[in-house]
């Protein structure tokens, strides 16, 4: 029997993901272990490694196909003493074969589709038989169940045939679906959802018109393939010469930011508190505690704390102090956390990671500062585990290195806020009637107004400001 | 203090024991509390006791018909004790198998009557206490009354026969389902109050066994939640048999004699008659366990009986869920199993979703057999679908002519617009196995398309399903 390669799901929530690059060759020998192949999630590349031995016989999927589903046939290994040139894809076929991508034909074909070669005729002796043969079904259906290519879309869709029939009636573009079935599959339900929420994408020439209709769809009917509908890509290119710019292509990480991001501003209503924090006393702390850091081994300094890492720090004791603050919204009710769990933007080539400091609240500032060297330093290595930067209530984005001042950060869902970080500088300040000159950072927290009201938000950000003023308070 | 559980399950019937399975498989600690018997009402006095009593008749029908098949059976009998206890036979053998996988799982059983103290708040665990139980002694290793700590706690103590005040059952001539699984002799006459799945099953026995049968039902028609046009197939089926039916007809007054009752029935037309007969069997529907196990106290969220939940299992109490019968209709253990599935699951964070009611498959094995699926027709047009109608008979099957089963009609409802199949009924010899093949196309959402190109192994009973549907679309070969 040859033995299938599926897609992996990396994660729990996987869909699918982009065969970034084959390591094997068609005809390569491989063994339970050896990397075949590098897949591309929304965030990470991981490896798929081989579970059996063989000759990689076939790859069906090419490097750099983007978004294919989990368990799709990637390619097929010939065992021990099958000929690799002659093997097929074995067994549950109907799914993968490439050449079924042709748009299916739908008026109904009750009889109409050619005949494949006699059912009952065996490969071999060409005897018929009362047993049944044993060959993987045909790749493709007769009649209308062929997987379908969307024009333009890029990607297979799948979608069961009552929704596909629904799609057809309904005028719903299937590429504009996201499926809830089982393996993102589209069912009927997810069609009368968008359809419902007018969430299907109107035909180019007439968009204009449509556009607002178009712009704001649920979120269930936000395009599988990732940004939600807003101008369609022919509009866009209408603005712009022709030879003025360079397409490029989204990968993974790109889509799942324009997709959260753009559900976060949507579905969750922002507000923003912007507090001045003077960093004076937080300076000296941090100078005597890196004076008094032992040295490793190396006889390298055993850490060297980073005003980031009192702000984690800050932002996961503030809230512990403020319960109510340290909790996230789900869909009909709240969820309330024990612990602060505190994610951090790092931005990396090409976009940006939020892995999640849990306990924050309980860590000592050299562990905080420790756990994020090691955060940032694979995150942009693109080796961080789902796991490590999944969940957090809320989350730090610090673009004082940049000399940014002021700005306003967009909540990562499921999280309920998102405190945005300015530079410290030298400031003139009014102290006790007279001008004083101080170290003062601006900080702005932007709320889901679902979870947390203005007050609320405002008790929180001024427990974290107390921290960062008074920073003894985070060393006990 | 106790050990401290991340499930605890008080109901170890199908609902209860197939969720602690599950939750064991999440990687929960679990455990699951019953009183009585494990496998609840369905292995020890529902589904599986009466599928072994019907097997029983359905083989002493055969013999008594065995010259149709060019077979000889003489001095055709039965012993009534032989036939209980190869019954009980088979509740004892899943029962114990049930203990064996819950222990497989490494899932606890705790033994006696469980009441929920609190629920969960925080990082506190929520508690429940159980109390010794004097209904049956418990099985091989496992853990007695006391409190136990668990952090979600699932109700799935199931539901008990319904009774109609001034009939109440009194295990000598007023039955309920407990004391016609075990008859100690076979009644001469038999007076059945209800005509849903459990009444009937017992009016198909007890008159395959002989006994003079009549079946009352207050609702015009006799399964009441099966298509019209199946019940009344059915309905032709039994009187031909010899049961005796009133619909529209109500029990009003039961007078008990010294070895009989005297029912005074109440016809649609207002005149009244009465039936004497030896038994009188109640089977006016369940009720769900909701007393004296704490949800009072907790202020979870009753509605005429039934613990309400959201589909997902959670009740309007954090920490406190609700499945299988005590949660509402359909009562059948398929739906208990499966919707306790998806309430482990929600609470382990996987993407769930409320079951699809109407994609439920309901079966009665009685002799025919009744299966269905999805909207009756007359459901589906009231609720505005133009419908697509297919029929196919028994008598167009050439592997029922060859079972000698000539009688049934397999029944399809298709959305006229989508295609999209509402429902299917079939009534019948084996249909209760057939209707499968429906619903997994139902759930694949096949349409008309699907059906009409999947190829059906000839001969069998399944071919009907296939024409069927072609009737549905002008298609039908073999009529
Ligand atoms: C005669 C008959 C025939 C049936 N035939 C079929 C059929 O063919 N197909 C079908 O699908 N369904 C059938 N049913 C219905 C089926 O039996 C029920 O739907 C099913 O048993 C419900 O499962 P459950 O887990 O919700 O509850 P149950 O099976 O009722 O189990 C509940 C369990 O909880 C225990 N319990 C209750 N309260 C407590 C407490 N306080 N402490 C500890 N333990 C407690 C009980 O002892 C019991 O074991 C039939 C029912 C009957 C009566």
């Amino acid at each position: 029997m040859p033995i299938n390669v599926l897609m992996p799901a990396l994660s729990p929530t996987m869909e699918k993901g982009n065969l970034a690059k084959w390591l094997k060759k068609e005809g390569d020998a491989v063994k339970s272990g050896d990397v075949l192949a590098e897949i591309e999630t929304d965030k990470a590349t991981m490896e798929v490694e081989a579970i059996d031995e063989g000759v990689l016989a076939k790859i069906v999927v090419p490097e750099g196909t983007a978004d294919v589903p989990v368990n799709d046939l990637i390619a097929v290994i010939a065992a021990e003493g099958e000929d690799p040139s002659s093997v097929q894809a074995a067994g549950g076929g109907g799914k993968a074969a490439p050449e079924a991508k042709a748009e299916a034909k739908s008026e109904p074909t009750s009889a109409a589709a050619p005949a494949p070669a006699d059912q009952n005729t065996t490969p071999g002796g060409g005897h018929m038989s009362y047993e049944r043969v044993n060959e993987a079904p045909e790749g493709a259906q007769p009649g209308g169940t062929a997987p379908q290519q969307q024009a333009g879309a890029g990607g297979r869709v799948f979608a069961s045939p009552l929704a596909r029939r629904i799609a057809k009636q309904e005028g719903v573009d299937l590429a504009a679906v996201e499926g809830s079935g089982p393996h993102g599959r589209i069912i009927a339900r997810d069609v009368q959802a968008a359809k419902a929420s007018g969430g299907t994408k109107a035909p180019a020439p007439q968009a204009a018109a449509e556009a607002p209709k178009a712009a704001a769809p649920a979120p269930k009917a936000a395009p599988a393939g990732g940004a939600p509908a807003g101008l369609t890509l022919d509009q866009v290119r209408g603005f712009y010469a022709k030879d003025s710019y360079e397409e490029v292509p989204l990968d993974g990480m790109r889509k799942t930011i324009a997709k959260r991001l753009t559900e976060a501003m949507q579905v969750a209503p922002h507000f923003y508190l912007t507090v001045d924090c003077e960093l004076d006393a937080l300076m000296k702390l941090r100078e005597t505690l890196n004076a008094s850091a032992g040295k490793d081994k190396d006889g390298k300094p055993a850490f060297k704390l980073s005003v980031n890492d009192f702000v984690i720090k800050a932002m996961g004791l503030a809230l512990t102090r403020v319960p109510a603050a340290n909790a996230v919204w789900a869909e009909d009710r709240v969820l309330r956390f024990k612990q602060a769990e505190v994610g951090v933007a790092v931005a990396i080539d090409g976009g940006l990671f939020t892995p999640v400091i849990r306990r924050a609240d309980e860590k000592t500032l050299s562990t905080i500062s420790k756990e994020m060297k090691d955060f940032a330093a694979r995150a942009r290595a693109k080796k961080l585990k789902p796991e490590e930067y999944q969940g957090g209530v809320t989350s730090v984005s610090n673009l004082g290195m940049f000399g940014i001042k002021h700005f306003t950060a967009v909540i990562n869902p499921p999280q309920s806020s998102i405190l945005a970080v300015g530079a410290g500088e030298k400031r003139v300040v009014v102290k006790d009637g007279a001008p004083a000159v101080v170290q003062v950072m601006t900080c702005t927290l932007s709320c889901d107004h679902r979870v947390l009201d203005g007050a609320l938000g405002a008790e929180l950000i001024a427990a974290f400001k107390g921290l960062i003023e008074n920073p003894m308070g985070m060393l006990v | 203090m106790s050990d401290t559980y991340d499930i605890l399950i008080i109901g170890a019937g199908p609902g209860g024991y197939v969720t602690a399975i599950r939750a064991a498989q999440l990687g929960y600690k679990t455990a699951v509390v019953d009183r009585e018997h494990l496998g609840g009402i369905c292995l020890n006095w529902g589904c599986i006791p009466t599928k072994a009593l019907l097997r029983s008749a359905e083989i002493y029908h055969y013999m008594q018909h065995a010259s149709d098949y060019g077979l000889s059976a003489k001095e055709v009998s039965f012993d009534t004790a032989a036939i209980v206890k190869r019954s009980r036979g088979v509740s004892g053998r899943l029962n114990g198998g049930v203990g064996m996988l819950l222990k497989k799982n490494k899932v606890d059983v705790i033994w006696g009557e469980a009441a929920v103290d609190s629920v969960a708040k925080g990082n506190q665990p929520g508690q429940v206490t159980v109390k010794e139980s004097k209904r049956a002694e418990p099985p091989k290793g496992a853990k007695g009354a006391g409190t136990y700590q668990a952090k979600h706690i699932i109700v799935a103590t199931g539901a008990r026969p319904r009774a109609i005040p001034g009939i109440e059952p009194d295990k000598k001539q007023i039955w309920t389902y407990y004391e016609a699984m075990v008859p100690e002799t076979m009644p001469k006459s038999l007076l059945v109050m209800g005509s849903g799945a459990i009444g009937i099953e017992f009016a198909s026995f007890y008159r395959t066994m002989g006994a003079e049968v009549t079946v009352v039902e207050l609702l015009p028609q006799i399964l009441p939640v099966e298509d019209g046009e199946i019940a009344g197939i059915a309905r032709k089926r039994f009187e031909k048999q010899g049961i005796k039916i009133l619909t529209g007809a109500k029990v009003t007054k039961v007078e008990k004699g010294a070895d009989s009752v005297t029912a005074t029935i109440e016809g649609g037309d207002g005149k009244t008659q009465q039936i004497t007969a030896e038994k009188l069997i109640s089977a006016v529907g369940v009720v769900g366990n909701i007393e004296n196990i704490g949800l009072e106290k907790l202020g979870v969220k009753i509605d005429r009986g039934i613990v309400v939940t959201d589909g997902l299992g959670r009740t309007n109490v954090p920490g406190l869920y609700a499945i299988g019968d005590v949660a509402g209709p359909p009562m059948l253990a398929h739906k208990a199993e499966h919707e306790g599935v998806i309430c482990v699951e929600t609470i382990k964070g996987l993407d769930t979703h409320p079951m699809d009611k109407a994609k439920i498959p309901g079966c009665t094995y009685c002799q025919p057999q009744i299966a269905s699926v999805g909207l009756t027709e007359a459901k589906a047009k009231e609720l505005g679908f133009a419908v697509k109608v297919g029929r196919f008979p028994f008598a167009g099957n050439g592997k029922a002519i060859a079972l000698g089963e000539p009688d049934g009609l397999v029944k399809t409802v298709f959305d006229a617009k989508t295609g999209q199949l509402l429902g299917a009924h079939m009534v019948g010899a084996e249909v209760t196995e057939l209707i499968q093949g429906y619903v997994v196309a139902m759930n694949l959402e096949s349409t008309e398309e699907e059906l009409m190109h999947t190829v059906f192994p000839h001969p069998t009973l399944s071919e009907m399903m296939h024409e069927s549907v072609l009737d549905a679309y002008g298609k039908v070969i073999h009529t």
